[in-house]
């Protein structure tokens, strides 16, 4: 088969929407346009049906309940409203969240405004693999806290989090817990009551549904978790975020949940031979390589690897045919490198010299192959060009001299 | 981010790659920058009696622009004699290349690495 050239190695930053997806949000765009919220006729009823169908396909994702999902514009939206909403709901019963540094911007961000607003916010420093461990979690808590909020998986490196221990950890102590599975739902089990998870923030596009749609798993027994709403309005999903449903969106997230959920088994191991062929085939051919994030703990797509002495902008420059990302501060206004690897342990020469492969659906051991040989050239000739490595092998050179 | 032609350029065909001799009094060596911030400059000249640039060449650790900002350097040196060398300001090597504002800083580091290569020079031959 003949390789289409760009390859997309980016699935952690969006994926394209499934075929089959696609197919089922078409007639909701066009035919189906009624409003959900239209109690008194067909058209709303229609569409109301299909919303309540996705919710279950959603909800059987996580072991959920489909009264538990509440339906938002993506994983950002789902952060700000489990956490400041938590926060707003239960300032009486305390003021103290904790979180880790690693997490995604849309979970550390708010926690910065409630820390602004009086709230105490304990931020988690991960192990070198990016893990957060159910002892750090239960050292940090006190009679004040309210909240924890732990990622499932980091979507710069990959490593899962003990979500289960943790959750367990939160429960015993009467703190909720909520989890960021932004990355994590539908590529990993997920079980909301086996896991003690409280809240759930998830989205469509990165797991082969459309931009611009998410949900977020609020637990309503055992306990029941309130939430001051962010967006007041009409009163829509349950009065905790207003505003007209995004029906063909929501259709499409719950196709894609049903499809994650149905081949998630098969489809990971199918990624971790090619994530692990990618590893293996690069490290064969090229010295001075590291992996970034935890050796099994691990998305079946995700592999970030430090390429020393290379830059990771140039690499991605070199690499055109291929689309990664890099942790490297360049590609960033601030010219600090990625504050994930950092909070690793990783030095700031090797973050910048990070770069993120995230396999997926469409990618193929073909593909594969082309990247290993795309990668050792474009590493081979920037090393060629940089004086770290000149250094570095006459370093080499001398010490084998005496 | 979409680069500049100019940019491209360089980057996927940099001129003057390499090193000279470190040790000979008629070359001055300038490294700038650092590993952690993701930036490593190092610019070579070989000067005549005349005071000449007969030659330049470099190794970059840094991105694309940096890269190419050192490349063009080299590009300009060789011929100038040490006077107008001595002149040749980042803000030239920004607009050469159009680098975006924050990419600026990699022409910053190509003026220091040619300051700090010239002043190696002087420094060898007692000037």
């Amino acid at each position: 088969m003949a390789l289409k050239l760009p390859i997309y190695f980016d699935h952690n930053a969006t994926t394209p929407v499934d075929r089959r997806v696609f197919e089922a949000m078409t007639p909701y765009l066009t035919e189906h346009f009624g409003n959900a919220a239209s109690r008194n006729h067909p058209f709303g009823w229609k569409a109301e049906a299909a919303v309540e169908h996705a919710r279950r396909q959603i909800a059987d994702l996580l072991g959920a309940m489909p009264k538990d999902i509440v339906l938002t514009s993506g994983a950002t939206e789902s952060d700000n409203l489990a956490i400041k909403g938590v926060a707003e709901m239960y300032r009486d019963k305390g003021n103290h969240i904790i979180t880790c540094v690693s997490e995604h911007k849309a979970v550390l961000d708010p926690c910065k405004r409630l820390g602004e607003a009086g709230f105490d916010v304990t931020w988690l420093t991960p192990d070198e693999f990016g893990r957060v461990t159910p002892e750090q979690v239960a050292g940090a808590i006190t009679d004040r806290t309210i909240l924890i909020s732990i990622m499932a998986a980091n979507n710069e490196v990959g490593t899962i989090n003990p979500i289960a221990a943790i959750g367990r950890i939160a429960r015993d102590r009467g703190v909720f817990f909520h989890t960021d599975a932004t990355q994590a739902a539908g590529k990993i089990p997920i079980n909301v009551e086996e896991m003690c998870i409280d809240l759930l923030s998830m989205s469509a596009h990165k797991i082969y549904g459309p931009k611009g749609v998410g949900a977020l798993y609020v637990r309503r027994r055992n306990p029941r978790v309130r939430l001051r709403c962010q967006m007041d309005g009409g009163g829509h999903e349950r009065g905790m975020r207003s505003g007209t449903l995004n029906v063909p969106g929501i259709v499409g997230l719950g196709e894609a949940c049903r499809i994650a959920g149905a081949e998630m088994s098969d489809e990971t191991a199918r990624l971790t031979v090619l994530r692990d062929r990618l590893h293996e085939g690069i490290s064969a051919s090229l010295e001075f390589v590291t992996l970034n994030g935890h050796p099994a703990e691990r998305l079946a797509g995700t592999l970030n690897l430090s390429f020393a002495y290379v830059e990771g902008e140039a690499l991605m420059m070199k690499m055109k045919d291929i689309a990664v990302s890099s942790g490297s501060a360049c590609t960033s206004a601030s010219l600090e490198p990625s504050y994930v690897l950092r909070s690793m342990g990783v030095s700031d020469e090797l973050a910048h010299s990070s770069i993120r492969f995230s396999l997926g659906r469409g990618t193929t051991i073909e593909e594969v192959d082309y990247a290993i040989a795309q990668v050792t050239k474009a590493v081979t000739e920037l090393r060629e060009l940089s004086p770290l490595y000149e250094l570095a092998m006459e370093k080499n050179d001398s010490a084998a001299a005496t | 981010m979409a680069y500049s032609d100019k940019v491209m350029d360089h980057f996927s065909n940099p001129r003057n790659v390499g090193s000279l001799d470190k040790n000979s009094s008629n070359v001055g060596t300038g490294i700038v920058g650092a590993p952690e911030c993701g930036d490593v400059m190092k610019l070579q000249i070989e000067v005549d009696d005349d005071g000449q640039i007969v030659d330049a060449k470099f190794k970059t650790f840094g991105c694309g622009s940096a890269i190419a900002a050192s490349s063009l350097a080299t590009e300009w040196l060789k011929g100038k004699d040490l006077d107008h060398a001595t002149e040749l300001k980042n803000t030239e090597i920004a607009s050469e290349l159009s680098l975006p504002p924050v990419k600026i800083h990699c022409s910053v580091l190509a003026e220091d690495a040619i300051k700090a290569a010239i002043q190696d020079w002087k420094r060898k031959n007692g000037k």
